[in-house]
């Protein structure tokens, strides 16, 4: 029963997303959605204590073996973000249903499911992948889930968004393609497992453009400066639902793609200095981004990118603590992102207007809006004891044990971006929680048209979603000592991939 | 040995691609990831290696001949159907566009061109120039900024 493990948080998703195209009530829509979601988040833990205990779970699919089949592979890493990005999609999902209770749209609420659903079979299946080709194919399938919500009933500036957004994902994942063709070119497979060995026999030149390729492709997919441009363009004229899964989920699948690829891949000893530039460039860049913008959610998206330059960080150190610290990082960013999407959606459609200079003028939202945004603005910004403060010590000690000058100046850009963020958390806490007296309920007005019936309890479905992934967020740096001796573990596995390997390729024996 | 007719070809195709793709007008951007898509498959293919029978077994098995290598194949296979799903998506999206705006071109953003811009009109006025000109990204009063970038 527990071989077919690997498999439920792909399949489950994809089998739902095909159910809700059916016309069925919106009641039964929403809980099957919530249902699968709620499994998938089930199938990442036992995934992740199974891997955790025993071990990377592997699954050939068909009962092909490795290098002929499709591979599924659970190891600590994966299963972890698995687990992490499952619970961040349910819990925007309850927030989204909230938001369709209280606004009442339902034009959109016969696409928004099924797509949602695909959305999560994507990202799943890039977690779970076991070679290069499906990591393809996992992409597209959550990209063009991403093309739907982000265009769904869109007006003339969101599809002007919507298209750029496309354009460069499209043509992104073309480069990944062509990428797959040459690596299959020169070495004759695309499992992720048997392509460390063989590429390390490749000349170095062939070798270094290939890991180059492949940098830019998941570049221009993490938004790693100087490729970061299509993000804060797009992500902000989407729904704030969309917006936070977004924010949370596809950025961090580049992310670990990066990871594991460069991991396994192309194994390197001491800092690597390309790598290293851009993180010390999207974390300076990003912030400097989000301080000139007026727009909350643009602030947002651009401390988004800048905040992928803390994950680069520890990978450009590769070695164990600066693996362990990305690691950590990653899951606490799901987290916080999403969390900090969710509450500004709640704020803007408080106050009526996302401009802060605007905000001024308009009704403020409540104590419970205001405490939900702090916590996470604080976690962001690394003030002790969330969870972001973890992390961001993590990723120091990794940068100062190692002692190399290029670890000293990714560790004092760091500190300089917290000290940014915290600047621009500021800026938006004065413009939009501070210096007014509470608005009343009645008078909100930027508020949509919905009808009065529900309202309420959507309302407080979404504030609900938002509080429990601030929970969650406090919970990540509550449970920062646990979480971090797996973190290390997991790194361990991606520097030492030999238990990844023979999981992955002992099919192949028997 | 790939021989050069076929380099040549995707070579082609994707200098193609990429210069419509730059284009601003979305048709152009459109007809460009089509040929990028072709270029693509196609180096797919070459991946594979050098043609050869077909990798089906039958029951008159010639040793000498070569079996073409099918996996790239099936990769290409599931390419096309992708780019091809993408290209229609790509499409009705331009169309969409070109229904809302009346034309067929890919603006700048209006954010962007407002931050560009925030210094001249703080220095036109401080208080009257912000309020007007101001970013106007409120979705839900249903506009877009006004006058800007159209």
């Amino acid at each position: 029963m527990t071989g077919a493990l690997p498999a439920l948080p792909v399949l489950l998703p994809a089998l739902g997303a095909g159910m809700s195209l059916l016309r069925l009530p919106r009641p039964v829509m929403r809980g099957l959605s919530i249902g699968v979601l709620t499994a998938v988040v089930a199938c990442g833990t036992a995934l992740l204590v199974l891997a955790d205990r025993h071990g990377p779970q592997a699954l050939h699919v068909g009962g092909w073996p490795a290098p002929l089949g499709i591979t599924l592979v659970a190891d600590r890493l994966s299963s972890l973000l698995l687990t992490v990005s499952a619970l961040v999609a349910l819990a925007v999902l309850l927030f989204a249903v909230g938001q369709g209770t209280a606004e009442d749209r339902r034009s959109s609420a016969v696409v928004f499911h099924p797509a949602y659903l695909v959305l999560v079979t994507g990202v799943s299946l890039a977690y779970l992948t076991g070679d290069l080709f499906n990591l393809f194919v996992a992409f597209e399938v959550m990209l063009a889930a991403s093309y739907v919500l982000i265009t769904l009933d869109a007006d003339e500036n969101r599809t002007r968004a919507g298209m750029t957004y496309t354009i460069v994902s499209l043509t992104s994942s073309l480069l990944f393609l062509s990428l797959v063709a040459l690596v299959y070119a020169a070495t004759g497979t695309v499992t992720l497992a048997q392509l460390g060995p063989r590429l390390a026999e490749l000349p170095d030149g062939l070798r270094s453009a290939l890991a180059l390729l492949l940098l830019s492709v998941l570049g221009i997919k993490a938004a790693i400066v100087p490729l970061h441009f299509w993000l804060p363009d797009s992500y902000p004229t989407a729904p704030a639902p969309i917006t936070a899964v977004f924010a949370a989920l596809l950025t961090k699948v580049g992310v670990y793609a990066l990871l594991r690829t460069q991991t396994l891949l192309f194994p390197r000893t001491g800092v690597w200095m390309v790598l290293a530039c851009a993180a010390v460039l999207t974390m300076i860049v990003g912030i400097l981004g989000a301080l000139a913008q007026d727009d909350l959610n643009r602030l947002l998206s651009f401390t988004l990118v800048s905040h992928i330059g803390f994950m680069l960080f520890g990978i450009a150190l590769f070695d164990v603590q600066g693996l362990t610290g990305t690691i950590l990082y990653v899951v606490h960013h799901i987290v916080v992102q999403a969390a900090l999407f969710l509450v500004v959606g709640l704020t803007v459609r408080r106050t009526g207007t996302a401009a802060l200079h605007r905000m001024a003028t308009r009704p403020r939202p409540g104590p419970l809006a205001v405490t939900l945004f702090v916590v996470p603005a604080l976690s962001l910004s690394g003030i002790p004891p969330l969870s972001g403060f973890v992390a961001k010590l993590a990723l120091l000690r990794a940068g100062v044990a190692q002692g190399t000058p290029a670890a000293y100046v990714l560790a004092g850009t760091a500190l300089l971006t917290s000290l940014l963020t915290l600047s621009a958390m500021t800026r938006v806490w004065m413009a939009a929680f501070m210096g007014r007296p509470p608005g009343r309920p009645e008078e909100r007005p930027g508020e949509p048209s919905g009808t009065g019936r529900d309202r309420r309890g959507g309302t407080r479905l979404m504030l609900a979603a938002a509080a429990g992934m601030t929970t969650t967020g406090v919970a990540v740096a509550v449970c920062a000592g646990p979480l971090a001796g797996l973190g290390e573990r997991a790194a361990e596995d991606l520097l030492h991939p030999r238990e990844y390997r023979s999981a992955v390729l002992e099919g192949s024996q028997r | 040995m790939i021989d050069g007719t076929m380099a040549l070809v995707v070579g082609g195709l994707f200098a193609i691609g990429f210069y419509l793709m730059l284009q601003r007008s979305l048709m152009r951007i459109v007809l460009g990831f089509i040929l990028l898509g072709h270029g693509t498959n196609l180096l797919l293919l070459v991946a594979g290696g050098t043609p050869g029978r077909p990798p089906v077994p039958t029951g008159t098995t010639d040793a000498s001949a070569r079996t073409a290598d099918p996996l790239p194949q099936a990769m290409a296979l599931t390419a096309i159907v992708i780019t091809f799903g993408l290209t229609a998506f790509l499409m009705a999206l331009a169309y969409r566009s070109w229904r809302l705006s009346g034309h067929d071109e890919v603006h700048d953003d209006v954010e962007d061109r407002l931050i560009g811009t925030a210094r001249e009109r703080a220095d036109a006025g401080p208080e009257s120039g912000r309020d007007e000109a101001g970013p106007a990204p409120d979705r839900d009063d249903g506009g877009t900024a006004p006058g800007e970038a159209r």
